[in-house]
């Protein structure tokens, strides 16, 4: 996208019109500079700036500034600079046309921080490009030196934090390199000796609020970014603009939002190096990637596992921002002591009810967008974790709808308590009430004299058998299980201890089994709008041999776990477990016949977590609002949605 | 529901056209076991032919409550309501042209005229309980339920109603009732205006069952004056297609009857296979007489369309996962000869068909695909 703007931008003499401008009142809106300003920017774009790397004039910049939309000019007082009035003006005379740059408030470069930053080095403020988030904003910049101050402020930036996974097309200036280039060999000395402050400052800001960035990781992004500091890169300096105003305000702790905005996508493509490389930069969680990845799954997330907890246990102390409650939930993900889609959603949901009742709105913050940032900062530790599921993905909509409509008019510890209960209703109704409903329901197809198959360890499907049995229907219980996880055994277990008669096997046995099978039940970790179940790994073999033998296949699934996404196989979307749980069998050294070939390039494991089921081999879906044919789930999804905006 | 009608096909004045009049009844050998749906639907079919009607009308009294002594007399050791409302029932049921859900809620609404209660929570509490004797009275009849829990759906899903003092919230409900009836004889309409276009001149159409719908659409085509011929399987052993048959004649529609065995033999020469429905289930499958599935099945493996022709009212919230995952609908059979006590005979009344194998349902509520059902289902009920 940014690859085809650029040009464009370079070409079209249109787009170097967005200026700068020196405005006199540095509080008024940028609407109002605009309109101002729309006479005098080709004007100025036009002069030749004072400063000699200043490419603003009509030289071939790589400054990126995208199609011109007229409010989204950037203006700023490179011209009054020119006019060598530049030192008096403060920087906040910067207008943004871009508001929407700000987000949360939590503005990466809002002129306050902006003029801060230009206090500590009193100097002239140096032009700088804001893109937009996704770019479609943008600042004309370029850092310049203004002989008259002799100083020049180089912001050095993190990743503004909204921008980070669009913005990513960051990439695309090394295509601007080139064009660069020239520019770079005339940076100045004011300009180097710029870059070295700022990274200085960086290093400085790093150490004293060590918490919030991993020390190592303040210093390489100081350091990227001054290597990138280039004035011709546009975007890296905008970048820098923002690094350089959670610099200074480290204090202020914008730190979570930092974090939240370069949190990694949830559906982060991993096989895009720069994206990971950026997303590791900001990463709590320390991770090594493991090497010898399936060539088909490389976008997918895979660390080497156990990495990742020592590392997270020494950081106990850090991680300031993080409340224990999630932390706590991250750890038990990350270690696998919660495990199946109900229990890790509800963990989460009553985590952040920990974290509502903790809270306090800090000072000159917005109860609503404050807390959203919060909340999504600790969601972005919990995809560190584990990566999310859809149905978590679900409740953290909820839970951001729910603040994001909380009257203004309520207090703060109203509003508390009304966050506390909406979450606490969401748990019983949406969770705990729907799989009671789905329990009723599903028991109606149960009769006597059945043999149930099920797969794994479905807790609603737990529960069904365990109501049918209690209903004192005489039924028998195939559980089909598989390696690695060997989930079935607990299922079995607790089922026996029930007194219901079962019949344990492996997936490899099912088409032999399937024929004395009258009704298989599985569990779904999400259901699709086109009917596809998403779910754990084998259950789509196992649905399939059913309905080969034309067995009638249940599947038990909650409704917030319906997404609206369509998928049509389980290579796009799906989480890589840990591949020596596959490669070894524990306790049985005689079969384990790849001791010391896990590192081996030509071998590579692939531990599949989850597949997808076609509609076409699914009898019937049991979800809180009756038993539905495959065909209706968008139904579901549509009417569910709606009140699910209203609960 | 009925909001979304597509009414305004219907020529406002036309009014529903007088059908068959009264009951009659094929011999029933043990009264305990046969469904009282069966036993309805018996009564209707029986009907239709005038000759019958004279016998018919001598037959209603003496047959209607000889069958109904043994159950009413159950509930009379229950409490005095459920006597009431079955009664009531009953007294609707013989009504040939009226539909079961029709009468079911013609049944409600005379609870409602004899209720005492004097809040709409304590009418609500009543209907219930009403609708519950009902609906556990013959639990084999889909559109009896379906009906009830239409009705009960209105009474406590309609906003409007609370904002009325009582009396006009009552008799806003009763009014309500009474249009059933018309919307059900309505509903025929249009489907038989809906489903003209399906039906092109020199096509052959097998028609399994006797469906008041079917019939309804043959008859519209018919002066229309399309040219059709029309495939009457026998329908053993009511003998359905033999009184369709004889129906159609009449209308001077080109007929012939195969038995039910001949099925498969003659797809061949069949453009498309209309059936009627019981109840048309969540699935989008229907419930419907003994051999749809069958016939389905062939023509579905022929490529030959299936439409379907039924009501909205026969939308039920069933779903079942194969045919014999449903309330069995008992009914005698007559074989002729006489059978050895240990032979078993398979006495079901009805199969289910699953979507799979239906091309098109024609409702009141427009032409459907089978899996546009349950979303009609969902938007209703939830």
């Amino acid at each position: 996208m940014e690859s085809r703007r650029n040009p464009r931008a370079v070409v079209d003499p249109k787009v170097r019109q967005v200026g700068f401008f020196t405005s006199s009142q540095p509080d008024s809106s940028s609407t109002q500079q605009q309109q101002q300003q729309t006479d005098p920017i080709p004007a100025s774009a036009s002069s030749p700036p004072v400063s000699t790397i200043s490419p603003s004039g009509n030289s071939l910049s790589p400054v990126m500034i995208p199609p011109p939309r007229l409010n989204s000019s950037d203006t700023f007082p490179l011209r009054g600079a020119a006019a060598g009035a530049s030192s008096a003006v403060s920087p906040s005379s910067f207008s943004y046309s871009n508001r929407r740059d700000f987000p949360d408030g939590s503005t990466t470069a809002s002129p306050g921080r902006h003029s801060r930053g230009s206090f500590v080095k009193s100097s002239t403020p140096v032009a700088s490009s804001l893109p937009g988030i996704g770019m479609d904003s943008m600042a004309a910049a370029k850092s310049s030196s203004v002989p008259a101050s002799g100083l020049t402020t180089v912001s050095v930036a993190t990743m503004p934090p909204g921008l980070a996974e669009k913005a990513s097309g960051m990439e695309v200036q090394s295509d601007q390199k080139k064009n660069s280039k020239p520019l770079k060999e005339k940076t100045t000395k004011a300009e180097r000796r710029a870059i070295q402050e700022a990274q200085r400052a960086a290093k400085a800001a790093a150490k004293a609020d060590g918490g919030k960035v991993p020390p190592g990781t303040s210093a390489s992004v100081a350091s990227t970014s001054v290597k990138v500091a280039k004035p011709a890169k546009p975007s890296t300096q905008k970048n820098e603009v923002s690094v350089a105003a959670g610099v200074t305000e480290k204090k202020g702790g914008p730190s979570e939002k930092d974090r939240k905005k370069d949190a990694p996508h949830p559906r982060m493509q991993y096989d895009d190096e720069s994206r990971v490389v950026k997303a590791k930069r900001r990463a709590v969680v320390k991770q090594t990637e493991a090497k010898n990845r399936v060539e088909l799954f490389r976008h997918l997330p895979q660390y080497e596992h156990g990495t990742q907890l020592p590392d997270l246990e020494t950081k106990f102390f850090q991680l300031d921002p993080m409340h224990p409650a999630v932390y706590k939930v991250g750890l038990q993900y990350l270690s696998g002591d919660i495990s199946g889609g109900n229990a890790r959603c509800i963990a989460m949901l009553q985590a952040f009810q920990e974290v509502v009742k903790d809270y306090s709105t800090p000072p000159e913050k917005n109860l609503n967008r404050d807390m959203t940032a919060k909340i999504s900062s600790y969601v972005s530790f919990l995809i560190e974790c584990r990566p999310l599921s859809i149905s978590m993905g679900n409740a953290i909509r909820f839970v951001k709808n729910r603040i994001a409509k909380l009257p203004i008019t309520l207090s703060e510890s109203e509003a508390k308590a009304a966050l506390q209960s909406d979450i606490e209703r969401f748990i019983n109704d949406k969770i705990i009430g729907a799989d009671m409903v789905i329990v009723k329901h599903a028991v109606t197809k149960i009769r006597d004299g059945d043999v149930l198959l099920t797969y794994g360890s479905p807790t609603a499907v737990e529960m069904i058998l365990l109501h049918a049995h209690e209903l004192k229907k005489k039924f028998r219980v195939l559980v089909v299980d598989s390696r690695p996880k060997l989930e079935g055994q607990l299922l079995l277990r607790r089922l026996i201890k029930r007194g219901i008669s079962c019949t344990y096997t492996h997936i490899n046995a099912i088409s032999y089994i399937m024929h004395e099978v009258t009704k298989v039940f599985l569990g779904a970790s999400s259901v699709l709008s086109n009917g596809t179940v998403y779910s754990r790994v084998g259950t789509a073999c196992v649905a399939m041999v059913a309905s080969a033998f034309r067995v009638p296949v249940l599947v038990c699934c909650e409704a917030y776990k319906f997404h609206e996404r369509v998928q049509l196989d389980s290579i796009c979307s799906n989480e890589l477990g840990d591949p020596n749980a596959i490669s070894k069998v524990h306790g049985r050294e005689d079969i384990n016949y790849l001791d010391g070939l896990t590192n081996n390039a030509n071998l590579q494991f692939l531990n599949l977590m989850y597949d997808a089921t076609p509609s076409d081999y699914i009898s019937m879906i049991i979800t809180d609002y009756g038993m539905v044919p495959p065909t209706s789930v968008p139904v579901i999804v549509r009417e569910y949605q709606k009140e699910h905006l209203l609960v | 529901m009925w909001r979304r009608s597509p009414s305004f096909i219907l020529d406002r004045t036309s009014s529903s056209p007088p059908m068959a009049a009264d009951t009659t009844r094929t011999p029933i050998q043990n009264p305990d076991s046969i469904s009282a749906y069966y036993q309805t639907r018996a009564a209707h079919h029986g009907v239709i032919t005038s000759e019958w009607l004279s016998q018919a009308q001598a037959a209603v009294g003496g047959v209607v409550s000889g069958d109904e002594h043994p159950v009413s007399s159950l509930n009379e050791l229950g409490n005095e309501k459920s006597f009431n409302v079955i009664e009531e029932f009953n007294s609707w049921r013989k009504q040939p042209d009226l539909a079961e859900a029709v009468a079911a809620i013609r049944a409600l609404a005379a609870v409602i005229r004899a209720s005492e209660a004097t809040t709409m929570m304590e009418l609500e509490i009543e209907l219930k309980k009403a609708s519950d004797t009902l609906k556990s009275w013959d639990k084999t009849s889909i559109s009896l339920t379906a009906g009830c829990d239409l009705f009960i759906r209105y009474v406590t899903r309609t906003s409007a109603l609370e904002y009325e003092d009582f009396n006009s919230a009552k008799s806003r409900l009763l009014e309500r009732a009474e249009k059933f009836g018309e919307i059900s004889c309505k509903a025929r309409r249009i489907i038989a205006m809906l489903s003209q276009d399906f039906i092109f001149d020199g096509c052959t159409i097998l028609v399994h069952g006797l469906s008041r719908v079917v019939l309804e659409i043959l008859k519209t085509a018919a002066q229309n004056n399309k040219l059709f011929r029309v495939l009457c399987t026998e329908g053993r052993p009511d003998g359905t297609g033999v009184l369709l048959s004889s129906e159609l004649s009449k209308l001077d529609i080109p007929v012939k009857l195969l038995l039910d065995s001949a099925v498969a033999y003659s797809m061949d020469e069949v453009d498309m296979v209309f059936v009627g429905a019981d109840g048309v289930v969540e699935s989008g499958g229907i419930i419907n007489m003994m051999g749809t599935y069958q016939i389905a099945l062939v023509a579905h493996s022929m490529n030959k369309p299936v439409y379907v022709a039924a009501e909205s009212y026969k939308f039920a919230r069933l779903y079942p996962l194969d045919q014999k995952d449903m309330a069995p609908a008992l009914r005698p059979i007559e074989f002729g000869l006489k059978i050895p006590t240990k032979v078993e005979v398979e006495r079901s009344a009805r199969d289910y068909t699953p979507p799979q194998y239906l091309t098109l349902l024609f409702t009141d509520l427009g032409v459907l695909s089978p899996s546009v059902v349950s979303d009609e289902l969902i938007q209703l009920y939830l």
